[in-house]
This record gives structure tokens, C-alpha cells and sequence, in this order.
């Protein structure tokens, strides 16, 4: 039994949870700071999916994941310029509109991608950061310390947003603007510009988290790639109320949820893959039920601001 | 308030309200599809001769099942102000309900009544699983939009290790993960001289039923009248919390039938994996038929030509059926739009919502200090 536990089947596990778990770290990043300012962007799929695809495509045209990461952020951003301009300044309905970001982004790239690479599909050029010392450790050294070195900027900035939304005014205006936006008014703050940078953020987010996936969860793209994963984010973003280190933690214990299927395999234990897909929507439900007393979201998610308008 | 119009502009209004956003959503994805190297006419020129020409419209009606019941179990939801997301989940539920028993039951029970029983279960399952979601929101307000997804999610993993385990085909020969398939005489029967089954009927009267229902019973004015206010209804009699699980229930009920239907009438066996997510194709259409059971008839009736042909359409201009999801995308980003500017006319008011004139007032404005606009919006 332990000799099948190695330290390379160990360190293939480690792996296999922080890539997995990297994509929905910065997409649940993205859609909390949308949903602190009172956007819910039910169109996080549709954003992922068009940030994996044009980070796909600057990766492998330039040949450096790099820049490959730039061009999801890019992505991420343009796809939610829609949400914008209809939601965040023109006030129309965010369920419609995030659908239909969510429907356009998953036919938009499935075609591009069909058109453009299905024939010759290119693969992302690797990266990987050996740190000097720790990157010879056994277990840890392969899997945590041979990351490429966009998950170490990545882990900063995420330490940057944290500090951001909870000591900064930035942060503050945020959470106004979720949660009584009148107030924010009354302060002196914009509650649209508040929310037009959060959108923005989000839309970074949310494209370099698809553009992780593609660059260096996979390796390539697909069609149809984030299979739920923005929806994942979206409740991941409910039961974290706000906090980057409860985010963490909850995309942790799905990136384990997924990655344990096969150290399991390998022990003999036989678990379908849909047990393993299921089981976060079946904890978060139970969470639901079980606190469904205390709200979970800022009061003022999903109602566009009108000055004046009670 | 808005006042009342004649009656004549109000449907010519109605009109270029629903079919403008499905032109504008036409005319940008021909610019698409000239950005993508082909010719837009040979598209839409397939989707007519694969959507209607021949005995294709016949496969475009067996399409037009599902949707129009999916339709009307959203329209349902949708009046009283309820965002039932969890469409695709149910719609599987209630066609493994079809496909997992049908195979076992029809060798052993005389075939109309098993019919009857995948119809009633189907509609039970549907109804159980949106208690939760209605359940929820009636005690505690928790928002139906993450629960009734959280539990399409669930439902769709279920129903996957389902068709992988009890309900796999009991042929050894199959190893694909799938249902046995239903024998043709045990399906829902066709319509004379066509290979149309008899779903289509089934969802038409049902169309009918609810426009009856919603328009000329005391019901459906307590659906509008709670719908505009849940709080206006508890005043008026109306239980808050009785609504919510009923328009839950019902809307679960009529989309698990359509899973049912539509494995009883077109697909005979279900593989695990599939997922036509047939709820997100007939949004837009539902809010383009401003929720009336009648309206969405054609509406839906136009997109299931439109799907049907669009599939062999897309793939003879070299794009791949995907696209289909584009044009959805854009009618529903089009028909807010419009439904937007129509409202500004009427109120006659500035297109620019208050906080954007202003801020457009900040930088091109002579001066810094932006008039707020006197005018409410009322929506």
C-alpha cells in the first residue's frame, strides 16, 4: 500500500491540485470582486472560456506562456466590456445579459477554435521555475517548486487583491457599492465608476483564470474546456463572502475533491468521475440548507444603481 | 406609471419588440460569418432548405417539442419573478426517468400505461427536485438563481452515474455508457403521415392551457399581481411563501416532461454525457414572447427551424453547429437593447441612464458640475 503511495505518485497528486486549482482561485478572485460591488456576472463561463482561448492563442503565436497569460487578460476584459456597457451604465438586466455573455463565449470560441487550430492543433510551450534548493526536496520539490513562475506572480497578486479589498478605500467603495449604494452616492463616491472598475477586474480575473486553465492546466485548448467550472466559481464566490483566504481554502478542497481520483485509482478504489464533479455542488448545497439563515450576498447584488430611484 | 396605448400601437409595438432583436441578431451574425470567410446567404439559405424544405420541417416540429415545453415551464417561473436556472438538470432528469425505466417496464406492462407512468414520474421528478430551490427562497430567501443551478448540477451528475450504473443497457454487447433503447412501437405514437410524434400536441395544448390560465382565471392575475410585488400579493391575500413552491414545482414538472417527451417521441435512448441544454437556446425567446404562452409558439416554432437547419447550414459554410449558441447570445444582448430604447421612448426620456450622463457630462461637459436629471426610471 505505501509503496504505491510514492513520492512521485505524491508529487504527481500536488500537482495535479494546484493546477486545477489555480483557474478557479482567480475566477472565484474576479467574481468576488464583482459580486462585493454588486454585479453578480452570471456570464464567468463565457469569460473563462473566451480568456483560455485568446491567452491560447498569444501563447502558442508567440511562443511564450507569458504573454499567452496577457492575452487572457485581454480577453477576459473585452468579453466583459458587454456587461459594462448594458449592465453597469445602461442598468439592464445582468441575469440576460450574463447568459448571454455565457452562451456567445462558449459558440464564439468553439468556432474560432474549429476554424483556426482544430486542423493543427498547437500546444502551449512550457515554463517551469526550479528554485534553487528547495526544487531538489522530494515530493515538494517536483510538484511546488518546478511551477512556472506565473503561479508565484499569480500567488502575489492574489496576496495584493486581499490587501486590497479589506484595508484599502478602493475596498471600501467596493463594498459600498454592493451593499448600500446610496451610501456611497451620499459619500461622494461614484457607485458607477466604483462598479465599472470592479467589472473590469472582474473580467481580468476571470479571462487569466481561463487562460491558466489553457496555458498551463492543459497545455492546449478546447472546446467547451471550463465544463462548469465558471458556475463553480460563482458558488465558491457565495460561501467565501468576500474573503481571498476563504476562496483559497474552498478551491483548494475542490482541487482535491478532483485531483484524489488517481492516487484512489491507484489504491484500488474505483470512484466514478462524476461522484467527484458532483460532490462540490452537493457540499455546497448542504452549506445552503444548513446556514441558509445568515445571506450570504451583499444586499444590493444584482440591482442596477439609479440615483434617486427608492 | 406608463400610460395606456391605443391598441394597434401596442402591438405593433409588441411586435418590433420581439422580432427586431432576432433581425439585428441575424444581420450581425452574417457579419460574422463574412468575418469568418463564408458567405452569410449560403448560411441562411441552408437554414431554410435543411429547416423547412422536404420532410425536414418534420424534424424541426420533433425539435419544437422539448423547447416549447421547456418554454412554458420557464414562462411559468419567469411571471412570478422567479429565476429557475436549473433547466438543463431537470430537462435530463426527466429524460432518464423515460430512458432508465422505459427499456425495463414496456417488455412487462401493457405500453400506454407505461407511458403514462414515465409521464407521471417524470413530472413528479421534476416537481421534487425544485422544492429545494422554492423551499429555500420561501423560508429564508436564499437566491433561487445559485440554488436552482447548484441543483441543475447535481442533478446532471445523478443522472450521469445513472446511465453509467443501474440504468446501463443490460446488452453485454454495449459498453458505451447508455440506456437499452425503446423499441419503436412502444414510442409515443406519430402524427398521420408524418414522423412527427404526437409531443408537438401535447406541448401546443399545454401552450393553450397556460395562456387560458394566465389570462382568463383568477390565478393568473394572482401570478401577475404577485410577480409585480410579492409584497402587494401577501396584502392581497395571496401566501408569498404557497407561490414560490407552486411556481417552483410546476416549472420543474413541465421541463422534467419535456425530458420525458422528447426520449418517448425522438431520441429512444440516452447516453450519459448528453445535454442538449435546450432551457439556455429558448431564453431569449421566452422574453421576446414577453412571457405569453401563446406568443412563444411561433417564436420558439422559429428557432427550432432555425436549430434544426442552422446545424447542416453551419457545418456547409465550414463553421461547426456551435455558432447557433452565437446567435443566441447576440439575440438576447439585442432584445435587452431594444426592450431598453423602447422603454426610454415611451417615458420619453434620455437614452443615457442618469449616472451615465453624468458621467459623460463630467468629461465633455461644459462644466464639471452635471445637472442630475429630474426624471425617475421607471422599469
Amino acid at each position: 500500500m505505501s509503496g504505491l503511495l510514492s513520492a512521485s505518485v505524491l508529487a504527481a497528486f500536488l500537482t495535479a491540485i494546484l493546477v486545477q486549482t489555480m483557474p478557479l482561485i482567480l475566477a472565484a478572485i474576479g467574481e468576488t470582486i464583482g459580486e462585493q460591488s454588486g454585479v453578480l456576472n452570471l456570464g464567468i463561463e463565457g469569460v473563462m472560456l473566451v480568456g483560455a482561448y485568446s491567452g491560447y492563442v498569444a501563447a502558442v503565436s508567440s511562443g511564450s506562456p507569458w504573454i499567452g497569460m496577457l492575452g487572457g487578460i485581454a480577453g477576459g476584459v473585452v468579453a466583459n466590456l458587454l456587461l459594462l456597457v448594458l449592465n453597469t451604465w445602461l442598468g439592464l438586466n445582468q441575469i440576460v445579459i450574463g447568459l448571454a455573455i455565457t452562451v456567445m463565449g462558449e459558440g464564439l470560441t468553439s468556432v474560432l477554435y474549429l476554424q483556426n487550430y482544430s486542423k493543427h492543433p498547437l500546444s502551449v510551450p512550457g515554463d517551469s521555475w526550479a528554485i534553487a534548493g528547495l526544487s531538489d526536496l522530494p515530493v515538494v520539490g517536483p510538484s511546488i517548486f518546478r511551477q512556472s513562475g506565473i503561479f508565484w506572480v499569480l500567488l502575489l497578486v492574489m496576496v495584493a487583491v486581499a490587501f486590497l479589498l479589506a484595508r484599502t478605500n478602493w475596498g471600501l467603495s467596493i463594498r459600498a457599492a454592493g451593499q448600500k449604494p446610496s451610501s456611497l452616492d451620499t459619500a461622494g463616491g461614484s457607485v458607477i465608476k466604483t462598479r465599472s472598475s470592479a467589472v473590469l477586474l472582474n473580467g481580468a480575473f476571470v479571462g487569466c483564470g481561463g487562460a491558466f486553465l489553457s496555458i498551463l492546466t492543459t497545455g492546449t485548448f478546447t472546446a467547451f474546456m471550463t465544463g462548469g467550472l465558471g458556475f463553480v466559481a460563482i458558488v465558491i464566490t457565495m460561501l467565501s463572502r468576500g474573503k481571498v483566504s476563504w476562496i483559497v481554502i474552498t478551491s483548494l478542497l475542490y482541487g482535491i475533491a478532483v485531483a484524489i481520483k488517481n492516487p484512489l485509482q491507484l489504491i484500488g478504489v474505483s470512484v466514478p468521475a462524476d461522484v467527484f464533479q458532483m460532490l462540490p455542488f452537493v457540499v455546497v448545497m448542504l452549506t445552503l440548507i444548513l446556514f441558509a439563515r445568515s445571506s450570504i450576498v451583499p444586499p444590493a447584488l444584482g440591482s442596477p444603481y439609479t440615483r434617486g430611484a427608492r | 406609471m406608463i400610460e395606456e396605448l391605443p391598441r394597434f400601437r401596442r402591438i405593433a409595438d409588441g411586435l418590433v419588440r420581439s422580432i427586431l432583436p432576432v433581425v439585428l441578431a441575424l444581420v450581425v451574425a452574417g457579419l460574422i460569418i463574412v468575418a469568418m470567410g463564408s458567405n452569410p446567404l449560403d448560411f441562411y439559405a441552408g437554414v431554410w432548405k435543411y429547416g423547412l424544405t422536404g420532410s425536414n420541417w418534420q424534424d424541426s416540429l420533433r425539435l419544437m417539442a422539448p423547447l416549447m415545453i421547456i418554454a412554458l415551464g420557464l414562462i411559468v417561473s419567469f411571471r412570478g419573478q422567479l429565476w429557475n436556472l436549473g433547466y438543463n438538470g431537470t430537462y435530463l432528469l426527466g429524460s432518464v426517468v423515460a430512458s432508465g425505466f422505459g427499456p425495463v417496464l414496456y417488455p412487462v406492462l401493457p405500453g400506454w400505461i407505461v407511458t403514462a407512468i414515465l409521464i407521471v414520474g417524470s413530472l413528479l421528478v421534476g416537481a421534487i427536485w425544485a422544492i429545494v430551490p422554492a423551499v429555500l427562497k420561501a423560508r429564508f430567501g436564499t437566491n433561487e438563481i445559485i440554488t436552482s443551478l447548484v441543483m441543475s448540477f447535481i442533478a446532471i451528475g445523478v443522472v450521469n452515474l445513472l446511465i453509467k450504473g443501474p440504468m446501463h443497457d443490460t446488452n453485454p454487447k454495449v459498453t458505451a455508457p447508455q440506456t437499452a433503447t425503446i423499441p419503436r412501437e412502444d414510442l409515443l405514437p406519430f402524427l398521420a403521415g408524418t414522423r412527427v410524434h404526437v409531443g408537438i400536441v401535447i406541448a401546443i395544448v399545454l401552450a393553450l392551457v397556460a395562456q387560458f390560465v394566465v389570462s382568463r382565471t383568477s390565478f393568473g392575475v394572482r401570478l401577475d399581481v404577485f410577480g409585480a410585488s410579492p409584497k402587494a400579493a401577501q396584502h392581497v391575500g395571496i401566501s408569498r411563501s404557497w407561490m414560490i413552491i407552486l411556481l417552483f414545482c410546476v416549472s420543474g414538472a413541465l421541463i422534467a416532461l419535456a425530458g420525458s417527451v422528447d426520449v418517448l417521441g425522438n431520441v429512444t435512448y440516452q447516453r450519459a454525457n448528453w445535454n442538449p441544454a435546450y432551457g439556455d437556446a429558448v431564453m431569449p425567446f421566452v422574453f421576446l414572447a414577453r412571457l405569453s404562452p401563446l406568443a412563444a409558439i411561433p417564436l420558439v416554432g422559429f428557432y427550432s427551424v432555425f436549430a434544426n437547419g442552422g446545424i447542416n447550414a453551419a457545418r456547409s459554410v465550414g463553421l461547426n453547429s456551435d455558432f447557433l449558441l452565437v446567435v443566441v447570445g447576440l439575440i438576447l444582448v439585442f432584445m435587452t437593447i431594444t426592450e431598453y430604447v423602447g422603454n426610454k421612448r415611451r417615458l420619453g426620456q434620455s437614452y443615457l441612464p442618469v449616472g451615465m450622463k453624468q458621467s459623460v457630462m463630467a468629461i465633455f461637459g461644459p462644466r464639471s458640475s452635471a445637472r442630475p436629471a429630474s426624471g425617475k426610471v421607471t422599469t
